[in-house]
């Protein structure tokens, strides 16, 4: 295990965790709201070239980051237009986004590919990023680190604590019971759905930005889903879902670190241990029935259509 | 102010016009897409659905290609919908597809050198039990832990694709090949090459087993109590409960199914057009047959008309890029599109758009 050195690997992890975090935080409040929304891949594919192709065009990876944000939710918006106005089936509309999102990112990254995007700084901070161990690991990321972080706060206190948590948990649990007390499901799942499409696209960009960082086609290679997979894992529960994006992010960045240590497991096996792993913690969180059930919001998938 | 009102009953003729709406539509909107990347949109739309059958230049060699397409698609895609309408979502077929053409080829080879006339259909049949395997392992987490079907048959296609890498590069590699990734030409061995069964036509087992599925399809369901039972626990998942209906049953048969089906597509394919195991052997067939299954319905005559559709955008997409130069990836755009509009105007099919107005309400 030589060459593996723990402080480069946790800060390494965080990195790798950083895209699906930042996905499926926002998968969450969607499904929060009760919508499944499995177009998360396709969203992050086009957030990846949208911010990659904005950033080096414009030279400003904070310009970047924002046209990503606005990509995902742009192509959210098809989704919730068809879900929730047209009342089509989540499931197979959520593949469609998928499989346009795909197709869409690799026709605009066609002129884009073999070129390096600008450098998005870390945020040293003077004093702490000079510490040993806490230093590297903690206080020399890159404000989208910090910003994945405050987000799952934020999304936690915000369902736990607020009143547009309440509202937003209502619609997820019972859809026709907020639809009686005068909440506006429609107008409140679209907004969710924009949320959840912003947060795939950050995901996405911080993968074609930070984390390669480069363009290619199919560049998010299964991410997305994982990201969904996380959602499960997490019980609907924000900081949970930190924990199940770091694992996994921990997962990657180790199976690469064997990788460049040359150890003697053939790289195909190693590099497919993610998704190994996330299916061995799905069957782990599924089984336990009442875990699983408990959670899960009541709503989740169904198609809402008033009728009074 | 417009409003949505559910019929009692889905509309037969919307059922059936919906299909040809949404290809409408994709064509309305792909000719914008087109025009926006500078090229014209008549021309385009001409190229991709016209002249691969019509144009003397080119039909000659387009038109046998249209059946080589079609039929893993349709493969695929009728496994597929059986699950569809069961509310079972087999989303992996890639992954099914690759495994079954590396079960088949893994047989095939390890019988090479060989002239027995029984490897090739030894081949076939581990090429299904490859992709019914894959299948089975989403079917049994689903039956014994209740994990989502979805997302463990998705996950499982990139671990497929690992095993395909491997495969190319290590254990399948062709040991006289001079180190290239790749294994044996499978098309060029005698006894483990699926031919032209009839010259030009495009026509091979593979063509001959997608249609056998088709009618088997048709058959299993509107003559079979396993098709009627496949259908009642799409529809009312409660009521099939009560009428007796195993769902544990139903989700290992339809995954099963469609896995075979899939695995079945794959080996066709690697001893035939494809010829070989290689590291990008699998080009998408198991997801853009999921588009496939929805534009025909569901239904297996539907999905054998959409399959041909599907496939005349491969071939004509791939003479756009020859003529146009119009960059691959536009027509997977192309063929996504047409899954949202279809699923937007299936709106049609089961409501009815009423005018109201505001304040009566």
């Amino acid at each position: 295990m030589m060459g593996i050195d723990p402080v480069t690997l946790i800060a390494a992890l965080i990195v790798a965790s950083t895209p699906i975090l930042l996905a499926a935080i926002g998968e969450l409040v969607v499904e929060k709201a009760g919508v499944l929304n499995l177009g998360v891949e396709g969203m992050m594919i086009t957030g990846a070239i949208c911010g990659f192709a904005i950033a080096v065009d414009s030279g400003s990876p904070t310009l970047g980051f924002i046209a990503a944000a606005g990509g995902g939710a742009a192509l959210s918006l098809v989704f919730a237009f068809l879900t929730q106005y047209l009342l089509s089936n989540q499931v197979a509309t959520g593949l469609a986004l998928t499989l346009f999102g795909l197709g869409l990112s690799a026709l605009i990254g066609v002129s884009y590919s073999g070129i390096s995007p600008p450098v998005t700084p870390s945020l040293d901070i003077p004093g702490l990023s000079d510490m040993p161990v806490l230093g590297p690991i903690l206080f020399s990321h890159d404000a989208i680190v910090y910003l994945s972080v405050a987000l799952v706060a934020a999304v936690w206190a915000t369902l736990k604590y607020s009143r547009v948590g309440l509202i937003i948990r209502a619609v997820g649990e019972s859809h026709d019971a907020a639809h009686a007390l005068g909440y506006k499901v429609v107008r409140i799942r679209v907004l969710a759905i924009m949320f959840g499409g912003a947060c795939a696209g950050l995901g996405g960009a911080y993968l074609s930005l930070v984390r390669v960082p480069q363009w290619t086609e199919g560049m998010t290679a299964g991410a997305g889903w994982i990201a969904l997979a996380i959602v499960v894992f997490a019980s609907w529960k924000p900081w949970r879902a930190l924990i199940g994006a770091y694992l996994f992010g921990g997962i990657t960045a180790l199976q690469l670190r064997l990788q460049a240590a040359g150890f003697d497991i053939p790289v195909e096996y190693l590099s497919m241990s993610p998704y190994v792993v996330t299916i061995l913690v799905l069957v782990i969180m599924s089984s336990d029935r009442n875990r699983a059930a408990l959670n899960a919001p009541a709503s989740l998938g169904k198609v809402f259509h008033a009728t009074g | 102010m417009l409003v949505l009102e559910k019929r009692p009953q889905p509309s037969k003729g919307w059922i059936a016009a919906t299909p040809v709406l949404a290809v409408v539509l994709t064509m309305i909107a792909g000719g914008l897409m087109f025009a926006a990347l500078g090229k014209n949109p008549v021309e385009a739309i001409r190229i991709i659905f016209w002249d691969p059958l019509f144009n003397a230049q080119f039909a000659s060699y387009a038109r046998p290609q249209l059946l080589v397409k079609a039929a893993p698609l349709i493969l695929i895609a009728i496994g597929l919908a059986l699950g569809f309408r069961a509310g079972i979502w087999n989303i992996g077929a890639e992954g099914q597809y690759i495994m079954g053409a590396l079960a088949g080829a893994a047989f095939g080879l390890y019988f090479y050198p060989t002239e027995n006339p029984l490897v090739f259909p030894g081949m076939i049949i581990a090429g299904a039990a490859g992709g019914w395997a894959w299948a089975m392992i989403p079917a049994i987490l689903k039956t014994r832990f209740r994990t989502n079907e979805i997302l463990v048959s998705l996950l499982l296609v990139y671990v497929a694709e690992k095993l395909l890498a491997s495969a190319a590069t290590g254990w399948l590699r062709n040991p006289d090949g001079r180190g290239f990734p790749g294994s044996r030409n499978l098309s060029q061995i005698e006894a483990m090459n699926n031919p032209e069964l009839i010259a030009n036509t495009g026509m091979h087992w593979g063509v001959v087993a997608a249609f056998i599925a088709v009618i088997m399809a048709y058959i299993l369901l509107n003559r079979h109590i396993l098709g009627y039972q496949i259908k009642l626990a799409g529809q009312a998942p409660r009521a099939a409960r009560f009428a007796g209906v195993r769902p544990t049953r139903l989700i290992v048969l339809c995954l099963g199914t469609s896995g075979a089906l899939a695995g079945l597509a794959g080996v066709f394919e690697v001893t035939g057009p494809a010829g070989q195991i290689s590291i990008d052997f699998n080009v998408g067939y198991g997801f853009t047959a999921i588009i496939v299954a929805f534009l025909g319905r569901l239904h297996p005559v539907g999905i054998l008309l959409a399959g041909l559709l599907m496939a005349l955008t491969y071939i004509g997409g791939e003479l756009a890029q020859l003529m146009l130069t119009i960059p691959a990836p536009a027509i997977q755009a192309f063929q996504g599109m047409l899954l949202f509009f279809l699923l937007a105007v299936d709106v049609l099919s089961n409501y009815r758009i009423r005018l109201k107005r505001e304040g009566l309400a």
